[in-house]
């Protein structure tokens, strides 16, 4: 009965689905905002150093419970043994960073990589042992959070209240560390100590999100949704915000989907929703999306053509014994545009309601077009007058320059240069375009 | 301001301790000597600031000059000496001292507005776990004022311009409300308006009676900025004020290439340490 099963699952009936939904949920939340900080830390990759470094301690921490005769699979003593050796991966990035000329990718490396082979070796060694059954510990390398049970669930409560309450108490402190770390050193804050901080929270999160991510993936929830958010806005209270709405909704909606597809692994589809949800922030962020930056920019490459048409048009019917309608190669011959790019940007102001055909091959500037093209016609000429005056630009160089930058030019500049050149002598009119002297009879 | 019977507190030769450094000096290096990865970039540098000028200090690249400001602020650890800041050690004092690191090391590409990076200045008087309240920051809203930022608060620092960049940094450090102020490369690669706001805050602080240092690199306009100048190349060439050591010859000293065995001695030193180790 697959629609009970999705009703049931969507409802949160079922016990164990509600211990590991509302689990993985909080474990987003608290990696969204810690995963913030790392990002801007540009220490992303020490999360993947930590969470690899944690298998050695989990496997020599079943050793340990098996050698003390207790239960080699005692959840907390595991993750003791995952923090105690996620530290010490921590500690030695931060002694081979500190001792030798390494940089810090390359301690990252060699760190990650070694702890990580470490514990796979002592992995193999425990399935090798008689005494007890190993079989489980495989999991925190992929996570398994079919298993997660109550006690589990308010383990990764407590711990996410306790980095999310420490991230808000710091924020102004990571803010500055983050920011400029020489600047928090100059004014006594402890850098070291508040690096340390941020860290020990990254292997509190890591330890906790082993379980229901596993080590390989745990990364991924650090980094994505903080990376995400980032797209979205340039204000940091906004972004900690949204990463961690962002890793909430990746795992709710993860979990909920790994609950509903029988043998999908929850971790990878947490990671995959996430990796969703940064796609889409990527195209469409509005701060910084590729599709808000590739608008704008096309916007600005229409306006530009609209300008430079509606200027043609009003130097050439500016021009001595010239009707004002202006015939299409008349217009081809002023610069160098193709056919189409003209027929197009005709066609685009003649919506605009800027020019009317009035014949075939011809077309006339409306009232609102030759107001518009006059004041684009003066700010060419403003900023020509001043690249000639002001910038010892030759002449023979100004007009191309001026077409470039009167597009872009603000109404404080505009007010600016016309301080600047007009005021002095009140009667003196912005010189004619050095082209249309050219041009002229 | 420049009263002639006001002592300098300068010093060229070379004294016996740290007690018979004058308590009053603003900032006061002793036998400081800086080694990045054992090789040796500041040697023995002896230095009084005098009160309440305006100090550049020159020299080529490679000749020490934000070291010297970065191992005065504890940023990087000395391998000896001893620095006061108004007779005083630094930890004790940081908040009389506003520092202004160069632009380029930190990334402007950050979540941050203009008006946020000045509040930082003000965080060591705010102190831990408290958010910023309302007071400190209309009091770097002022600091933005300043140096003729206020318009540009909210804006997103990525979108500022080199040089309002630099005056952000200005601003974060006038909203310390220091006595004295070191400098990193403030006039480096910013516009002509920039360079006037600046001057006219250095100027402005003088006034108030701040002592400021800045790492200068334009020696066209060293004398007409500064009061004193610090001619710095691995070890102090010269010092004092600018009419009396700012000469051809010293900077012939500073700039010139004499200075060959005392960086052949810094390497090999640097190879044997290596070695042994």
């Amino acid at each position: 009965m697959p629609d009970l099963d999705l009703f049931r699952v969507l409802t949160l009936q079922d016990y164990n689905t509600r211990i590991v939904v509302g689990g993985v949920t909080v474990l987003g939340l608290a990696s969204g905002v810690i995963g913030s900080f790392m990002l801007l830390r540009k220490r992303s990759l020490l999360g993947d150093a930590i969470s690899h470094a944690t298998l050695p301690g989990i496997a020599c921490a079943f050793l340990v419970l098996g050698a003390l005769g207790l239960d080699g699979k005692n959840l907390p003593g595991l993750l003791l043994g995952a923090t105690l050796s996620g530290g010490l991966g921590v500690g030695a990035i931060l002694l081979l960073v500190h001792w030798t000329r390494l940089k810090e990718d390359a301690a990252l490396g060699i760190v990650l990589s070694v702890f990580f082979g470490l514990g796979v070796c002592l992995l193999r060694i425990i399935q090798k042992l008689e005494t007890g059954s190993a079989a489980g510990l495989e999991s925190f390398i992929y996570g398994k959070t079919a298993s997660m049970i109550a006690s589990d669930a308010q383990l990764i409560l407590a711990s996410s209240l306790v980095i999310a309450g420490t991230c808000g108490l710091l924020f102004k402190e990571f803010t500055l560390l983050c920011f400029d770390t020489q600047y928090a050193g100059a004014q006594g804050w402890p850098i070291v100590a508040l690096d340390i901080t941020l860290m020990v929270l990254v292997v509190g999160v890591t330890v906790v999100g082993l379980q229901a991510v596993g080590l390989i993936l745990m990364v991924a929830l650090l980094i994505i949704p903080a990376a995400a958010a980032r797209f979205w806005t340039e204000h940091l209270p906004t972004m900690v915000v949204g990463a961690a709405v962002l890793g909430a909704v990746s795992s709710l909606v993860g979990a909920l989907l790994s609950a509903l597809l029988p043998d999908t692994p929850a971790g990878a589809v947490i990671v995959l929703v996430a990796s969703g949800f940064f796609l889409v922030s990527l195209l469409a962020g509005p701060a910084r999306g590729v599709v808000g930056r590739a608008w704008r920019q096309s916007e600005l490459r229409r306006k530009i053509a609209r300008q430079h048409l509606l200027r043609a048009v009003y130097e050439l019917s500016e021009m001595a014994n010239h009707p004002p309608s202006v015939r299409r190669n008349e217009l081809l011959a002023r610069r160098s545009w193709s056919p189409r790019q003209l027929a197009q940007t005709i066609s685009a102001a003649e919506r605009a309601g800027l020019v009317v055909p009035t014949e075939p091959n011809a077309i006339r500037l409306t009232e609102p077009g030759r107001r518009h093209a006059a004041r684009v016609t003066r700010n060419h000429r403003l900023w020509e007058l001043y690249l000639i005056e002001h910038a010892d630009i030759a002449p023979s160089h100004v007009d191309r320059d001026a077409d470039q930058i009167e597009h872009v030019l603000a109404p404080e500049m505009i007010q600016k240069l016309e301080a600047l050149l007009l005021h002095q002598d009140r009667d003196r009119q912005p010189p004619a375009s050095p082209h249309a002297l050219e041009e002229r009879p | 301001m420049n009263d002639p019977m006001q002592p300098e507190g300068l010093r060229l030769e070379r004294v016996a301790s740290g007690a018979e450094h004058p308590t009053s000096s603003p900032l006061s290096i002793h036998d400081m000597t800086v080694a990045y990865h054992r090789k040796p970039v500041l040697w023995d540098v002896d230095y009084d600031a005098p009160d309440g000028k305006l100090i550049a200090i020159i020299g080529p690249n490679g000749a020490g000059k934000s070291t010297l400001l970065k191992a005065t602020l504890d940023l990087i650890p000395k391998a000896s000496g001893i620095v006061t800041i108004y007779g005083q050690p630094y930890h004790q004092q940081r908040h009389l001292v506003g520092y202004v690191p160069q632009r380029e090391s930190v990334d402007w590409d950050f979540p941050v507005n203009a008006l946020d990076v000045v509040t930082m200045g003000r965080y060591g008087q705010i102190g831990w776990f408290r958010p910023v309240g309302r007071r400190h920051r209309a009091v770097a809203l002022e600091a933005l004022d300043r140096v003729g930022m206020a318009d540009y608060a909210k804006r997103q620092i990525s979108q500022l311009s080199g040089g309002q960049q630099q005056r952000v940094f200005l601003a974060r450090a006038l909203a310390q409300d220091a006595r004295l102020y070191l400098m990193d490369e403030p006039f480096a690669g910013v516009d002509a308006s920039t360079e006037r706001a600046i001057v006219e805050v250095l100027r402005t602080l003088q006034r108030a009676g701040k002592t400021v240092l800045v790492v200068h690199h334009d020696l066209q306009t060293v004398a007409e900025y500064f009061d004193a100048v610090v001619l710095l190349n691995m070890r102090i060439v010269a010092c004092g004020p600018t009419a009396d050591v700012f000469t051809e010859e010293n900077l012939r000293k500073t700039y010139g290439g004499r200075l060959t065995l005392l960086e052949e001695a810094a390497n090999a030193l640097a190879r044997n340490r290596g070695s042994r180790e």
